[in-house]
């Protein structure tokens, strides 16, 4: 029973993973950049779900709005902080990245106080009890749930849609594309809103499972997040979902059985950086 | 007196480890997200010598030793890996060592190391030591810097695989540069150590390992004038922004990303470029 209440436990934090680092992901596959402040954009997300849920009573508006103002958010980013830092050597936009976290950190902190917020009324506190005192709560079917939904219609969309093949296209071998009539600049502000959508409602998300959101949520997230699309091979999005996935499971499981050697937050690094010496690639990354 | 005496050695320190992840990032253009790994190493040794009643001077060389070790086996798992995934292993080195600390009793835990015990060199002795270090290893850097190894190091840099096909090592020089970049960081780590007389998990986390980073950028990587000038500076910008205390990391971070955004290159950079302007040379 032990095992399975941890595996579920994994796959719900591994969802989160997968919604935060799928965004990343993309955003390194278009661009090379390590988007180090897409873990502020979940913050901001998660902050604005609990103060429209308190303000309009309504959940799912609340993560439609997140979705849009930090989608839009994003796109700002791209344009103001990434695109002139385009060519320059990678590490240069990475630390305007890690300069761009630590003051939205500050920002939250200075704007909403550096205790946190929490629901006025926690929704969907509920849980779903399948067998013999096994118990599922509504906010982690829901994670599941929506990981699941929103993945499969990026996917189905990134097939069946012009727009989708442009994006792969793009992202395969941007100057073929170009040369196709792909309007790139148009792609990467796409790809900028879906990923930063994506890490709002990631953020919408643990604010429910926790009922809390506070300035630093992110700071740990955009950590982890990094080491997930390295994992998976950068720019890789099979690889990025298997090891958000892995790396879930992982962490529920050597909490409880090596968590006395090395913290929550090291295992992640440590199997990193395992997995790097066997397959310097990443685990689906293509040499 | 007393507070000058503090602010230099603080900054003499800031300039030893800068510079020793120029060594690194600088000159052999490995970028290292994890260095202040290296500074816990230095100053977990050096510390938990003294506390056992070693002397000071004895503990800088064993906390180079160990540094330099650790560089070691961190630098042969980083040749696997290039570029953003060596930023990030290396980024993850970082949180392993952060982690294992927390966890072991031997190493105080969560708590830390406190009542470390004083060098015995007096403030004035310890400050003239740090200085000597500082620029001793400036010294070092520039002439490694005009020597034939400096030379591999920026075609590393430049491009690792020319430097190859040129027949030479280049993994052999990495990790050159890491065991020297890393051993420095250990010194300044024993250093640190016995500055503060206390430390603990948190003194080595990933923002330490960034805001060395941000030295070396800001002062222009592989530029050691730039770097020591910028080192300085940074090591005391919170200080002398005591004053508006609460906005203090956020002016600081948007002043790395102003950095970032209109002048890559760091001070080094904006310095020359403000230079030809002003004379009115062509670049």
């Amino acid at each position: 029973m032990l095992y399975l209440e941890l595996l579920i436990q994994g796959i719900v934090q591994g969802s989160i993973y997968a919604l935060i680092a799928l965004g990343l992901t993309l955003v390194y596959g278009l661009l090379r950049i390590l988007h180090v402040a897409h873990a502020a954009l979940f913050t901001l997300g998660g902050y604005i779900g609990v103060i429209v849920t308190n303000q309009s009573g309504s959940l799912v508006f609340a993560m439609f709005v997140a979705a849009i103002l930090v989608g839009l958010v994003g796109m700002a980013i791209y344009k103001l902080a990434y695109e002139p830092l385009l060519n320059q050597p990678p590490f240069i936009a990475l630390i305007a990245s890690i300069a761009l976290f630590i003051a939205s950190e500050e920002l939250f902190r200075i704007g909403f106080g550096p205790y946190g917020i929490s629901y006025a009324s926690q929704p969907l506190t509920g849980h779903l009890e399948l067998f013999a005192g096994f118990r599922l709560k509504y906010a982690e079917i829901l994670v599941i749930g929506m990981s699941i939904i929103i993945l499969s219609i990026l996917a189905y969309l990134s097939v069946n849609t012009r727009i989708g093949v442009a994006w792969r296209a793009s992202v395969t071998d941007p100057s073929m594309a170009r040369a196709f009539g792909v309007n790139i600049q148009n792609v990467r502000y796409m790809n900028f809103f879906i990923g930063s959508a994506l890490a709002a409602i990631a953020g919408v998300l643990v604010a429910l499972l926790n009922n809390f959101v506070e300035p630093t949520m992110g700071s740990v997230a955009s950590y982890k997040a990094l080491a997930i699309i390295v994992l998976g091979g950068l720019g890789n999005i099979r690889g990025t979902l298997l090891a958000s996935m892995l790396l879930g499971v992982i962490e529920a499981f050597g909490t409880i059985y090596i968590g006395h050697l090395i913290d929550r937050d090291a295992l992640a690094f440590g199997f990193l950086i395992i997995v790097l010496m066997i397959r310097p690639q990443g685990l689906l990354g293509v040499k | 007196m007393a507070y000058e005496i503090t602010l230099m050695t603080t900054i003499a320190i800031s300039i030893l480890f800068a510079l020793s992840l120029n060594f690194i990032s600088g000159f052999c253009g490995q970028i290292s997200l994890g260095h202040a790994a290296f500074l816990g190493t230095g100053a977990y040794t050096s510390a938990l010598m003294t506390k056992a009643s070693i002397p000071f001077l004895i503990t800088l060389p064993v906390s180079a030793l160990t540094a330099g070790i650790l560089g070691f086996v961190i630098g042969l798992t980083s040749l696997r890996v290039r570029h953003d995934f060596l930023a990030i292993t290396t980024m993850g080195a970082g949180f392993l060592f952060v982690g294992i600390i927390r966890q072991q009793d031997f190493f105080g835990g969560e708590i830390g190391i406190s009542g470390i015990p004083a060098t015995g060199l007096g403030r004035i002795g310890f400050m003239s030591l740090c200085l000597a270090l500082a620029a001793a290893f400036a010294l070092f850097s520039i002439l490694i810097r005009g020597s034939w190894m400096g030379f591999v190091f920026s075609s590393i840099a430049d491009n690792e695989d020319v430097t190859r096909i040129l027949g030479i090592n280049a993994s052999a020089y990495k990790l050159i540069a890491f065991v020297i970049g890393t051993a420095t960081a250990g010194v300044a780590g024993a250093l640190y150590a016995h500055h503060f007389r206390f430390i603990g998990p948190d003194s080595f986390g990933f923002v330490e390992s960034i805001s060395v980073l941000a030295m070396v950028i800001v002062g222009g990587i592989g530029s050691v004038a730039g770097i020591v000038f910028s080192a300085a500076l940074l090591s005391v910008m919170p200080l002398l922004f005591q004053f508006i205390d609460d906005y203090k990391l956020l002016l600081y971070s948007a002043l790395l990303f102003a950095m970032m955004r209109f002048s890559p290159d760091g001070l080094a950079g904006l310095c020359v470029r403000t230079y030809r302007k002003l004379t009115g040379a062509r670049a």
